[in-house]
């Protein structure tokens, strides 16, 4: 059997169309005859018979496509055994290779119905083009809002970045009226009559997007350990009496864990790193993150050099910048640049609790309440006051020694709180 | 670091690479005896010889393909050609032969000149005397294109082109040549294709090269100081390679752009960077690139129309307060 081969008809060919078979299988062929016509990208050109022999079978039917030097069809030459056998068989071959070129004819058809779909529901939800330009379209979709809802004052009406901007901080004040006519064509089958959509607002699609970008490309794993933090409640104790004799503002548990974390980050400068496509960026400086839970979301101010505030300025610091979070205050500058985050859900007496990874940061430290409870101290079961903390970290930055050491070390800290006020 | 006119630092810089490299050597018209049409050869006859010093026929093609050949073989030809209006004539030479060799013979022989002319209007020297033409260098691959707009960047660029081993055409421009400025010592090349940013801004980008590039300068200072728009200069220095790189990282900080140039808008070099703008930074544009570029005539020969063709200071100004107009950040001034 000898395959009969696409031909390279031009320096240019790739490929070429099958545009018409002269011979059918079972036909007898002669070394010259015509076999088949070929299209190339510049002409239809006859293709001929290089050998004797019976065609047996077509690979590409009329119409059919195929690269250069792949089997177009085989021909039984006189070699072969069975010369006698192949007419029933083609047969077959030859009405199934009929049937391909109904195949392509069929698939246009839904093809086709598609692109007639498409246009009702955008006619539907807005027949008019808003105009406005790509600055206005970045901001617009960054704070989730719908340039159909927004007024453009730019040269034609076009909707410029001031606009979005006016349009945002309305969005503000009431965010549950201007979302909703987007969200509702998207979500509308799944909804029964006592559910209740919630518009997405624009920090909950960042949360959404940042948190599960960092569940997926940063491998977690945790460490967790606890500590002995009757020493930390003392200091603290200790502390804020003498604050509130200065006439200053107490410190919290969280402060000192703050301050705690950012010594400790200084000689730990693997957790203080972020996990890059270039490699892995070890930051210069220790700017440590606070989650702060917001009515509209979770939002992470950055204390930046924390390494290098004390315990007082760190704690007025916290203050504030929460305070200007649950505001909705919160500047962009200070919310980014962070290099490590801690989050602290005490108050609410969780005892532990693992956090997930703020991106690009490579670690997160999540912080339990101090609850007492029976334990051993110097041989004796006495009552103790108890803190656990667990450690996510990035393994793609973090090996499992390393935050073990990290959070050793941490808790040596805090179980020696003075330390940390040095 | 001294302050000296373009001109001079044109001159320094020359004569020190003739001085540094025995291959260097320059030839054109009225370059030996008569040290120059732009007097920028002074002297050079009288120290180096006239082996060095090839004085030529009016004959652009031949002697730019003399320099090819010479290329070729290892010489490093500075040729100086009048003007940039006479190197129509020296055209297939120079896009054909200069730029091609490289590529066509598979990197057999590079060619390691330097074709220096100053172009620009305003001279009143009529419609075939005033073009910018380099339009037509910076299209072709093979040839880099430089076009420095102060005396430190003339002898920068200057050094780098005679050291780099493919054509380069260096664009003067006849309205530069008494600008002063300082020149530092020393001998630090410039990378061609990299652009400079000669003023930061926040409110809108400039963008411009040769004799504009001092046009936006001017205009910026104007703006800040009269109606507080803050405008960032980006200077191309390099019209091939282009330095797209930096144009974006400016528009992406001030939201919109003016492109100014000294030849006609159609098809033109502010076209190229206009487009480059939209590829690189479509989403951090708040207003559609504007162009300020030469009215599309042959130059006139009367003062009067000649200064009315040509892009002016007022035009720029113009252009920037469309485009601020247009996104309502224009905060002070009157209109």
């Amino acid at each position: 059997m000898v395959d009969i081969l696409m031909p390279r008809l031009s320096d240019t060919m790739e490929e070429g169309v099958v545009s018409a078979w002269r011979k059918q299988v079972g036909d007898e062929v002669k070394a010259g005859d015509i076999l088949v016509e070929i299209e190339t990208d510049k002409a239809i050109m006859e293709h001929e018979a290089y050998e004797a022999g019976v065609l047996a079978e077509i690979v590409v039917p009329d119409g059919g496509t195929a690269p250069i030097g792949a089997p177009i069809a085989r021909l039984q030459t006189a070699g072969d055994p069975a010369v006698a056998a192949p007419a029933a068989e083609p047969a077959a071959k030859q009405s199934a290779a009929a049937e391909k070129p109904a195949e392509p004819e069929a698939a246009p058809a839904p093809a086709a119905a598609e692109p007639a779909g498409t246009p009702a529901p955008a006619d539907g939800s807005n027949g008019a083009r808003v105009l406005s330009s790509p600055l206005a379209r970045r901001d617009a979709r960054e704070f989730g809002i719908d340039l159909a809802t927004v007024e453009g004052t730019g040269p034609g009406g076009r909707i410029i970045r001031a606009d979005v901007a006016k349009a945002r901080d309305a969005a503000g004040a009431q965010p549950t009226t201007a979302p909703a006519p987007t969200a509702a064509p998207a979500a509308a089958p799944a909804l029964e009559e006592t559910d209740e959509l919630i518009p997405l607002t624009s920090i909950r699609k960042t949360i959404a997007r940042r948190l599960t970008e960092s569940m997926q490309s940063s491998p977690h794993f945790y460490v967790t350990k606890t500590v002995d933090a009757g020493p930390l409640m003392q200091l603290r104790a200790e502390l804020n009496e003498r604050l509130v004799a200065a006439d200053k503002r107490k410190v919290s548990v969280n402060d000192i864990v703050v301050r705690a974390v950012a010594v400790v980050l200084r000689d730990h400068p693997v957790v203080n790193s972020s996990f890059t496509d270039d490699g892995i960026v070890q930051h210069g400086r220790v700017n440590v993150g606070i989650a702060v839970a917001t009515e509209t979301g979770l939002v992470v101010p950055v204390i930046r050099d924390t390494d290098g505030k004390s315990l007082t300025r760190i704690s007025a610091e916290t203050r504030e910048l929460a305070g200007k979070a649950r505001d909705r205050k919160l500047g962009l500058d200070e919310m980014s640049g962070g290099t490590f985050t801690v989050s602290n859900l005490g108050m609410y007496g969780i005892d532990h609790f693992t956090a997930v990874i703020n991106p690009p940061e490579a670690a997160i430290l999540a912080v339990g309440a101090v609850r007492s409870e029976p334990g051993v101290r110097e041989g004796e079961v006495a009552v103790v006051q108890r803190m656990t903390m667990t450690l996510s970290s990035d393994h793609r930055v973090i090996d499992g020694a390393q935050a073990a050491e990290f959070v050793r070390d941490l808790a040596a800290v805090l179980e020696n709180p003075w330390l940390a006020v040095a | 670091m001294a302050v000296m006119s373009y001109r001079q630092a044109l001159h320094d810089t020359l004569r020190a690479e003739m001085l540094r490299d025995p291959d260097v050597f320059l030839m054109g018209e009225e370059i030996g005896r008569f040290e120059g049409s732009y007097k920028i050869t002074a002297g050079m006859l009288e120290e180096f010889g006239p082996r060095r010093v090839r004085d030529t026929p009016i004959a652009e093609e031949g002697f730019t393909g003399a320099a090819v050949g010479a290329a070729m073989l290892g010489l490093r030809p500075v040729v100086e050609i009048m003007t940039i209006n006479f190197s129509l004539l020296a055209l297939d030479q120079i896009v054909n032969h200069a730029a091609k060799i490289y590529g066509m013979f598979g990197g057999q022989r590079s060619v390691p000149m330097v074709i220096r002319t100053p172009g620009g209007g305003g001279q009143q020297l009529a419609a075939t005397h005033s073009q910018n033409v380099e339009l037509f260098y910076a299209f072709t691959p093979g040839l880099k294109v430089v076009a420095p707009s102060s005396p430190a960047d003339a002898k920068a660029l200057m050094l780098a082109s005679i050291r780099d081993d493919d054509p380069v055409l260096f664009l003067e421009n006849l309205a530069l040549y008494n600008t002063k400025g300082e020149v530092p010592d020393g001998d630090e090349p410039a990378e061609i294709g990299r652009a400079a940013v000669t003023r930061e801004g926040t409110d809108i980008t400039l963008v411009a090269y040769s004799r504009m590039a001092h046009v936006a300068l001017q205009v910026a200072e104007k703006l800040a100081s009269e109606e507080g728009i803050s405008a960032e200069v980006v200077d191309l220095r390099s019209l091939r390679p282009l330095d797209r790189d930096t144009v974006i990282e400016s528009v992406k900080k001030t939201n919109c752009a003016v492109v100014l140039e000294d030849d006609w808008l159609t098809y033109g070099i502010g076209a190229e960077v206009a487009a480059s703008i939209s590829d690189g930074a479509f989403d951090w544009l708040d207003a559609p690139v504007r162009r300020v570029a030469m009215a599309e005539v042959p130059l006139p020969y009367a003062k009067s129309l000649e200064l009315a063709a040509l892009p002016s200071a007022n035009d720029v100004v113009t252009a920037v307060h469309q485009t601020l107009d247009a996104v309502g950040r224009r905060s002070v001034g009157a209109h």
